[in-house]
């Protein structure tokens, strides 16, 4: 009886720190949906009716929240790579490209070698996959320690020739007969698993969410994890202590672009089984986004992440029911961005409310 | 006749720290009037209160007999009030002609800047006031002390009558100091009203009329430059005798420990910074670098620590040549450093003590096991025992050490530096920005690491602290080592003449 | 099919076109950073103001009505970028982004909301091209620079009109002051954080123009995402060009050249279009990664703050 009371009184202890924590990043949601709302309002269009279709479709039925966490699933990727290039101090936005390259190097790996028991295919083409976004965080690492070039710039122009490279590959030489711009199917042996049929929802996810704790470990309770932070805080002293700067960022980025790699991977090998032109609505905006809005923490990120997948699932569900263009969940992500980007933002807009009520 | 300042029961304080407690001070016009007081004392404070850049929390200033409110240095600006910083505001790029005017430039129909007329005007306060420089060249070209007299001319251009100069000396030379004396009396003959910021006490003794002391935010007094002395100014400063000597343990091992051959280096702009260095440490010794800073010491340090790479020349550490060796290497080879700027290299600032602690060591036992995890425990115990042996006030091991004070920050460099036991232990500026006590704990530590044998080599632009700890004095001029001297059997003047290039007897 | 259908006078003129709006933008982007606030947000201002100057001449019929509206815009978002980076000292990558991703996503919303659809606009009036008499007869040069969409000669003489600002004004003095030096000019009496303001305002401005060039300049109209990373780019010809009004000129007339080059390869179907798309973003990273360690940036972007 004590323990559990010890157990519950822990929880609960834990959990209000995490929300006193989080509180800047819940208010930005909030108040990002509130000027949605105004948008909405401007353009003709009910507020409630929107979010309330959005949350019906997110969480209504079981498709509804398979959607959503498929949905969740490539965001958690693309923001935990986003995350680590982070805290070594680089901004990476070119997850969205990374992903892209991972996805199709993981449908190649699953269309060849056909008869390949699972327990090999899967992680070969899961391997290949987080290769191919190695490759592509290994780039723009290489151009700014060698040769200083920014990575926001580089990161980004390779993220376009990323998405024109695969649309390439996928018209010309890898087409599959027919009018779609895709692949052939990948083998069955290469498949993850559905997990909550009839949805997508496909193993990937437990990927997913095992990586984000991965990542969070290495990042606290690794002497790596270590060097890589204090890179991120501050060069100078951590050369000083003897850390390779550079080689922590090439490693930072290239275990960025790996960690998106494998988020594309999951994609073609849970959801699609194919490589599809296109098929990634933006996931790598989205990572950005849930990286900052989950307090650049593995809870917090996984949480984000399911709100953006409920926004993405949620939101076909209101485009269809209400009209409202769903690009309404882009600008809700971008505002919120905005509002988490500036942390004295949201206490001088708190310090104002409370005055006025 | 009115006072040209007066500034009456001044109060401000900074997060835990009350830097002006009530201050009164009254500058004459014509005056040329010393603010006396150790680091820390509060004197840039009130100096900033009284040019704008800080409100006072109390108190009210009065300038030629009118109370003001000075809410900005542009207001202090217009009052004919000017203030030359520690730390010149100068911008690197651009001429000392552009400087000068930045704020207030003259321009044709409103529109474009008038160089022409900058000029001439420019040129005419050079003449007046005895301060010769070149006025297209731009500032990172020029030596410290030259951009010194751009920062006079700066506000003598906008018609300052109330110069206040902040440690003016602290960067020059002996000979560049009396080359500014002469300037300060030329402005005081022209009616300039001048206060002089020092913690200097001979030259606050020689070169003012009046001296306030202040002492831990507080005035202690006011006195005539003519009715006092260098003893009775100390004592009013510190309020106990100052103890400038140590009681260091006669060397015996002839080990040599560092030795350095013909090391030649760039600096950041690509231009020779160490020209042939040449010198050696033995155990049990400390080796103090004196010399005006930027003289190539600090590319000295960068190039023994491993953060810049020699261009030619050998280091040599018991023996073994570490030129290439990279700053984990030479760390584990048993180089300590205390670096220059504990901001940017001492210290990960959101990074809590503990985690400071084990910089550098942090993927090593016992720290770190099988090549990557950390362990908590061991950290954790080895941070408690230096915590303990260092009285390093923190409030736990996790707070981030960027809620410590300069004194305890630097306390945690030193306690993570020390306890690694190095055979070398390069100490860089160490004592800058520290109070009194600080001080005196970071010097003892070093002298303490000389007793129990490790090589200790000091970099110090302060000549009282090279003079009181170090066994011999090598001196630094324009990337070479001028001279080594025995503290004993050496003055201040003939260090003071190496320091400036000349050549002593 | 020769080299000479590839590479002929048409070809220049269309890369003097296509360096336009990456002109605008990286003066803009050098107004920004040479005051100390970094702007990866051009792009997105570029991508609303090409919007709003469609939608507004949709509405009314006039084109240059729409570029008044669309600078505007762009100073507006300006104006953000400056508030949450200077006054809530903001990280100013993700504040540049955020206003990216905000565009994206707002222009597409407000596409289908006017027109019904996210893709591409209704066709409006768009600039119509001048020519230029006398200049237009010289044989060559004046099939390159004669005839053109204003906003390219209005590119021109902005280009100047930067240069002596930022050199021979009291107003570029402070500028290239504050980014270098904040504290400097703060006791020199300038007022810093105005200074940030008005030169990320201009910047976004600038940004207008260049974005407004790509939908009624060029095309008049407007499609989903028009401006293509272009915002990117012109942050690396700023960098090519060492924050100089006349380096990125040059450095922008490359990439125009390259974007033209690519447009003509398209359309004579050499190679899959796809390929060629990649042609002007993998120039961009080969001129970042031949100039990007030996280009001092002119500030340390660090936020200023009085204590």
């Amino acid at each position: 009886m004590e323990a559990q009371g010890v157990a519950t009184s822990k929880i609960r202890s834990w959990l209000k720190s995490g929300l006193e924590r989080a509180y800047p990043q819940i208010i930005a949601i909030l108040l990002a949906f509130l000027v949605g709302a105004v948008v909405l309002v401007a353009t003709g269009h009910s507020p409630q009716d929107a979010y309330i279709a959005m949350l019906s479709g997110a969480f209504g039925d079981k498709y509804g929240i398979g959607q959503t966490f498929t949905q969740a699933t490539p965001i958690i990727f693309t923001a935990l790579a986003f995350l680590f290039a982070f805290k070594c101090g680089l901004f990476n936005i070119g997850a969205e490209g990374q992903l892209i390259v991972g996805a199709l190097a993981a449908a190649l790996a699953g269309i060849s070698f056909g008869d390949v028991p699972a327990f090999i295919h899967i992680p070969m083409a899961l391997l290949a996959g987080a290769l191919a976004g190695g490759l592509w965080g290994l780039m723009p690492a290489i151009l700014k320690t060698r040769l200083g070039a920014h990575e926001v710039i580089t990161t980004m122009m390779l993220s376009y020739v990323a998405t024109y490279l695969t649309s390439y590959m996928v018209n010309y030489p890898f087409k599959a007969p027919g009018w779609v711009a895709q692949t052939v199917p990948i083998a069955a042996s290469a498949e993850l698993p559905r997990i909550l049929s009839p949805t997508q929802l496909s193993a990937s996810i437990f990927i997913a969410v095992a990586f984000a704790g991965l990542i969070f470990y290495c990042l606290q309770r690794t002497a790596f994890g270590y060097a890589v932070r204090a890179t991120g805080l501050n060069p100078p002293a951590a050369e000083s202590g003897g850390i390779n700067v550079k080689r922590e960022m090439i490693l930072a980025l290239v275990i960025s672009g790996a960690i998106a790699g494998l988020g594309g991977a999951g994609e073609v090998l849970g959801v699609h089984r194919r490589f599809i032109d296109g098929f990634s609505p933006g996931y790598g905006w989205d990572g950005l986004a849930v990286a900052l809005v989950g307090g650049l923490h593995p809870i917090g990120v996984i949480l984000a992440a399911i709100l953006f997948g409920a926004l993405r699932s949620g939101g076909m569900t209101m485009t269809r029911a209400t009209g409202v263009p769903l690009d309404i969940v882009t600008i809700l992500q971008a505002l919120v961005v905005l509002f988490v980007t500036a942390p004295m933002l949201i206490r001088y807009l708190v310090r104002r409310g409370r005055y006025r009520g | 006749m009115n006072p040209a300042i007066q500034m009456k029961a001044i109060t401000k304080t900074f997060p835990g720290v009350l830097a002006n407690d009530k201050i009164d001070f009254v500058v004459e016009k014509g005056e040329t009037h010393g603010l006396l007081g150790e680091n820390g004392a509060g004197k840039t404070v009130l100096m900033s209160v009284l040019y704008g850049l800080y409100q006072p929390d109390e108190g009210q200033i009065y300038v030629n007999g009118k109370e003001v409110k000075m809410d900005s240095p542009a207001t202090a600006i217009r009052l004919g009030i000017g203030m030359v910083h520690q730390h010149f505001m100068l911008v690197p790029s651009l001429t000392v002609a552009e400087n000068i005017i930045l704020g207030r430039e003259p321009a044709k129909d409103k529109v474009l800047l008038d160089m022409d007329r900058t000029l001439r005007e420019v040129k005419a306060s050079c003449e007046r006031y005895n301060l010769e420089v070149d006025l297209k060249a731009a500032i990172y070209a020029l030596p410290v002390g030259l951009q010194q007299r751009v920062e006079i001319l700066k506000i003598l251009y906008r018609g300052t009558d109330i110069l206040i100069l902040d440690e003016p000396t602290s960067v020059l030379t002996p000979q560049e100091v009396s080359e500014l004396f002469k300037a300060v009396r030329a402005l005081k003959e022209q009616g300039k009203t001048v206060i002089f910021i020092s913690h200097k006490l001979r030259e606050v003794l020689s070169i003012c009329d009046k001296i306030t002391v202040l002492k831990r935010g507080k005035v202690v007094g006011t006195v005539r430059g003519k009715d006092t002395n260098l003893g009775e100014l100390a004592k009013m400063m510190v309020g106990r005798e100052v103890i400038y000597k140590f009681d260091k343990r006669p060397m015996d091992g002839r080990e040599v420990v560092l030795k350095v051959e013909g090391l030649k280096a760039l600096d950041e702009r690509g231009l020779p910074a160490l020209k042939g260095i040449d010198f050696e440490i033995c155990a049990s010794e400390i080796l103090g670098i004196a010399g005006v800073e930027g003289n190539g010491q600090t590319e000295l340090v960068e190039t023994l620590t491993g953060l810049r790479k020699a261009t030619e020349g050998k280091i040599l550490l018991n023996n073994t040549d570490i030129t290439r060796a990279s700053p984990y290497e030479r760390i584990r080879s048993g180089i300590s450093h205390v670096p220059e700027d504990r901001y940017k290299r001492g210290l990960i600032s959101d990074f809590s003590v503990m985690e400071n602690l084990i910089l550098g060591s942090h993927n090593r036992p016992p720290f770190a096991k099988w090549g990557g995890r950390l362990d908590l425990g061991e950290t954790s115990k080895y941070t408690q025992k230096l915590i303990n042996d260092f009285s390093i006030k923190t409030q736990s091991e996790d707070t981030p050490t960027r809620h410590l004070s300069g004194g305890t920050q630097q306390r945690v460099i030193l306690a993570r530096e020390i306890s690694r036991e190095p055979k070398l232990i390069i100490a860089s500026q160490p004592t800058r920005g520290l109070d009194v006590g600080a001080t005196e704990f970071v010097r003892s530590k070093l002298v303490e690491m000389r007793d129990h044998g490790c090589a200790v080599l000091l970099v110090s632009a302060d000549l009282d602290e090279i003079w009181a700890l170090s066994d011999r004095i090598a001196v630094m001029y324009e990337g070479k080592i001028a001279a080594i001297r025995d503290p004993q059997k050496t003055t201040e003047e003939e260090l003071g003449l190496l320091m400036a290039g000349g050549k002593s007897g | 099919m020769n080299l000479l259908d590839i590479i002929n006078v048409g070809l220049f003129a269309g890369g003097l076109r296509m360096a336009t709006p990456i002109v605008f933008a990286s003066l803009g982007g050098i107004f920004s950073e040479r005051v100390g606030i970094i702007n990866v947000g051009l792009e997105g201002m570029m991508l609303t103001s090409a919007f709003s100057g469609v939608a507004i001449s949709f509405f009314t019929g006039n084109p240059w009505l729409g570029v008044l509206v669309a600078v505007l815009a762009g100073g507006l978002l300006g104006l953000l970028h400056a508030l949450l980076t200077v006054k809530f000292i903001g990280n100013q990558i993700v504040s540049g982004t955020g206003i990216n991703i905000f565009a994206l996503g707002f222009t597409a919303y407000m596409s289908q909301v006017i027109w019904g659809s996210r893709g591409a606009s209704e066709i409006v009036q768009g600039l119509k091209p001048v020519s230029i008499p006398l200049l237009k007869d010289i044989p060559i040069i004046g099939e390159i620079v004669g005839t053109h969409t204003p906003l390219v000669y209005i590119m021109l003489i902005i280009t100047v009109v930067c240069y002596i600002i930022l050199f021979r004004t009291p107003f570029g003095l402070r500028i290239r002051a504050v980014g270098e030096h904040p504290a400097a000019s703060d006791t020199a009496g300038v007022n810093v954080f105005k200074m940030k303001y008005l030169c990320v305002m201009l910047s976004g401005m600038l940004a207008g123009l260049g974005g407004v060039f790509l939908s009624l300049g060029h095309l008049s109209l407007f499609t989903w995402g028009m401006t293509g990373g272009r915002g990117f780019i012109a942050l690396a010809a700023m960098i090519f060009g060492k924050w100089m009004p006349f380096g990125a000129f040059g450095a922008s007339l490359l990439f125009g050249f390259a974007d033209a080059l690519q447009m003509r390869l398209q359309s004579l179907g050499l190679l899959p279009p796809q390929i060629i798309l990649t042609i002007p973003y993998i120039i961009t990273i080969a001129v970042l990664a031949g100039v990007g360690g030996r280009a001092t940036p002119p500030s340390d972007y660090k936020p200023y703050t009085k204590e």
